[in-house]
């Protein structure tokens, strides 16, 4: 493999993008705390799945853009992805085993 | 072509001490993992308050994590300031990241002290011990991560940090962001999931 290609560096998205992903994620963040404050929702079933999803997407912009997995090689989707997925079956696991599911 | 950069790449194509700063951040995955999962597993199985649902800071914890969220903007645009050579600007953007780091250590200790104030010690009971190993963990990675930029800083000011040593800042970004994804996690799971009945 030559060193131009060892060399090149991998795409990083503009200051505009950088921007764009911080406006995004402050605004998820509002939704967030606004909808913990919505008395109608609180107590419901329906509030940790739609804070996770909401939190899951935050943490994809982050990681993708910032972390610049998305233009970066696979390599390191791939590193990275491996144990979070490990670490997400571990939670799962011990919250069963724990019985974290019931009061 | 520095001899440097040529010693840091590999048959995979990629820089050495990126690949291993990824498995690092995966081993790190594992570790918040187990702890988020023992702060889950015991979340409102306390038999004593406080509760989360009395004590935590909702308004307050806000504003902190949008402070570590703009952090990481300001540290991307570092990045970029870094890559171009452009010298003043890397020197504004890593102090903006270090003193927004700076910032949020100092809410943590207000929240921290505060829950002490209201009788919640690691020692008073399961979410008291669980809260503060795990936002502690994560307190001690800021402080790192805070340090690490503050060096960084010093390079900088003695013109030691140009295009050349992109690698290091982006390493030290890469762990800044993780930092503050964890924290995603945490503000998410933690402070606005609050699960079980309140004792």
């Amino acid at each position: 493999m030559s060193q131009e290609v060892l060399e090149k560096p991998s795409a990083h998205p503009s200051a505009r993008v950088y921007l764009s992903i911080a406006a995004i994620l402050t605004a998820i963040t509002v939704v967030e705390v606004a909808i913990f404050y919505i008395p109608a929702i609180r107590g419901t079933m329906v509030l940790a799945p739609v804070l996770l999803l909401l939190s899951a997407g935050k943490f994809a912009l982050v990681v993708m853009f910032y972390m610049h997995l998305k233009p970066d090689s696979k390599l390191f989707t791939a590193i990275f992805t491996a144990p979070l997925v490990l670490a997400a079956a571990v939670i799962l696991a011990l919250m069963t085993l724990l019985g974290a599911w019931v009061y | 072509m520095s001899t440097a950069a040529i010693g840091h790449y590999t048959s995979t194509g990629q820089d050495t001490r990126k690949i291993a700063f990824w498995t690092f951040i995966g081993s790190e995955c594992m570790l918040f993992g187990t702890l988020i999962a023992t702060y889950l597993s015991y979340e409102g199985k306390s038999v004593v308050g406080p509760t989360p649902q009395e004590i935590l800071n909702i308004p307050l914890t806000s504003v902190s994590t949008f402070v570590l969220l703009m952090s990481s903007l300001a540290m991307v645009l570092a990045l970029a300031a870094v890559m171009r050579g452009d010298t003043r600007y890397s020197k504004v953007w890593l102090a903006t990241t270090a003193v927004l780091g700076a910032v949020f250590l100092v809410f943590q200790a207000f929240e921290f002290t505060q829950f002490v104030d209201e009788g919640l010690k690691i020692s008073t009971n399961l979410f008291g011990s669980t809260f503060f190993v795990l936002t502690g963990c994560h307190g001690l990675h800021v402080l790192v991560g805070v340090i690490w930029l503050a060096t960084l800083l010093i390079m900088s000011a003695r013109g030691k940090l140009g295009p050349e040593k992109a690698m290091n800042v982006e390493i030290a970004g890469l762990y800044w962001h993780f930092v503050d994804v964890v924290w995603i996690v945490i503000f998410t799971v933690v402070y606005l999931i609050q699960r079980g009945p309140a004792a």
